[in-house]
């Protein structure tokens, strides 16, 4: 599958990757490797120039594209919630557009809010500018699951957090992600989050794939840009030392 | 004899011309609206286009008021003396700041809301009037709200060419070189403009509240 824009070269060419039901897959990569692409190609915000992406084993381009990203969670790194809404107005967003009866619709709102550890009764009337960094990305996380999508795509869902509140949404995350069993493709451009996240890490480099490796064997992999990225891991350790 | 003892006196008229006054502003802002916001929406999306019209509002903006008035009249089918012409040249004049505000407002709204709307599989209507147009509402209204002080004081020049409102007083004013005269056409279109105003600022801070 490749993905060019109309003049320059492939965003992301001749990638064949296949995501199991259930699975976190992980696409890792530095600025610019085509992880975002990717996951627009998926829910078709953008279309492939070449080949297809099969969802649910039907082409992405013969699915009725309002229809298709309707079953699909999107999560991206400022939440893009709207501030125009309250909490739970944005929650219940895609359950709205698919006419579900309104106490269902609150139902589901307040379940959600509560998957994501916030208390329904507090957080349901706010206003989105009234939150956290952390508590927006919660809701940006309820938000994609309200209408129980088979499937979640999360663009740098925890970027943009401070480094304690990041840890805390990953460790939850990795728990509800465990337990709904959704099948998940979250980008990253952290290591450690990938290897604690990802089932599986995809890693891509310049619009490419390197290969695609379970957490523990990704160490492991002699690839100069998984030593690359490993290496930053290190760093890290010798920062952490040196302190 | 003083303005306002002027203006009681000629009751009547001050009253009646006050409505065409009214009645001008309201018909040329009724079809700048229906003009600027759809090509507004039309043009957000459309740089270059959207470069050439606005860069052409902005020209009529340029030519003075007096002789747009002037150039319309021999103009077949628009043009003439009276009302119909000065509707013309008041909703040229007043499609600018509309237009350039939808475009503004709906392009200042943040991308990443957008794109969560559209991934969230908002169809592109639902996302224009779901989430653009009222998050650009503020600088929409904005655009509005110059508009109308623009049309209301240009309109007062509209009488020039037989149109009536509150410019009639003005010029006559003007002809007999009476100043109590001119202020009793100034005076009433001032407070239209401070009350058209304050209305539409009510409603601007209104919408940015939400």
């Amino acid at each position: 599958m490749t993905y060019r824009l109309p003049s320059g070269p492939p965003l992301v060419s001749g990638l064949d990757l296949r995501v199991a039901r259930g699975e976190t897959l992980v696409l890792l990569g530095r600025s610019g490797s085509g992880k975002t692409t990717t996951l627009k190609l998926i829910n078709r915000l953008l279309e492939p120039t070449q080949g297809e992406i099969l969802i649910a084993g039907r082409p992405s381009l013969s699915w009725d594209p309002i229809e298709l990203r309707r079953g699909i969670g999107y999560v991206i790194q400022d939440a893009g919630l709207f501030p125009h809404w309250t909490v739970g107005r944005n929650i219940g967003l895609v359950p709205h557009l698919e006419k579900w009866p309104e106490a269902r619709i609150q139902a589901r709102v307040r379940e959600m809010l509560s998957l994501v550890g916030l208390p329904p009764e507090e957080f349901a009337g706010r206003s989105p500018s009234e939150l956290s960094g952390g508590q927006k990305q919660r809701v940006g996380v309820a938000r994609a699951l309200a209408a129980d999508p088979p499937i979640l795509l999360m663009d740098e869902p925890f970027a943009a957090l401070d480094p304690i509140t990041r840890a805390d949404l990953q460790r939850e995350f990795r728990a509800l992600a465990h337990r709904l069993q959704k099948t998940i493709v979250f980008v990253t451009h952290d290591v450690r989050e990938a290897l604690f996240l990802g089932t599986r890490i995809a890693l891509l480099d310049q619009g490419r794939l390197v290969g695609v490796y379970g957490p523990a064997e990704f160490l492991k992999a002699t690839e100069p840009e998984i030593q690359a990225f490993a290496a930053s891991l290190d760093f890290g350790r010798v920062n952490e030392g040196g302190q | 004899m003083n303005w306002y003892e002027f203006m009681l006196r000629n009751r009547g008229e001050v009253f009646e011309r006050s409505l065409e006054h009214v009645g001008l502003v309201g018909a040329s802002m009724a079809i700048s609206l229906m003009i600027g916001l759809p090509l507004g929406i039309v043009l957000v999306r459309r740089a270059k286009l959207q470069r050439w019209v606005v860069g052409a509002a902005n020209v009529v903006q340029t030519i003075p008021s007096l002789a747009l008035f002037g150039f319309l009249i021999p103009v077949p089918w628009i043009g003439g003396v009276g009302a119909s012409t000065a509707i013309v040249a008041l909703s040229l004049y007043a499609v600018l700041p509309i237009l350039r505000n939808t475009c503004t407002g709906i392009a200042e709204v943040d991308p990443a809301v957008v794109e969560s709307a559209r991934g969230m599989g908002m169809t592109p209507r639902q996302v224009l009037w779901q989430v653009q147009l009222p998050l650009a509402a503020p600088v929409l209204l904005a655009g509005i709200r110059v508009s109308t002080a623009i049309c209301i004081g240009v309109t007062t020049i509209a009488a020039a060419i037989g149109a009536g409102g509150l410019g009639v007083f003005i010029f006559r004013g003007l002809a007999m070189v009476n100043n109590q005269v001119i202020l009793a056409g100034a005076i009433p279109a001032a407070c239209l403009a401070i009350a058209a105003d304050s209305a539409l600022g009510y409603f601007q801070r209104g919408s940015a509240k939400k």
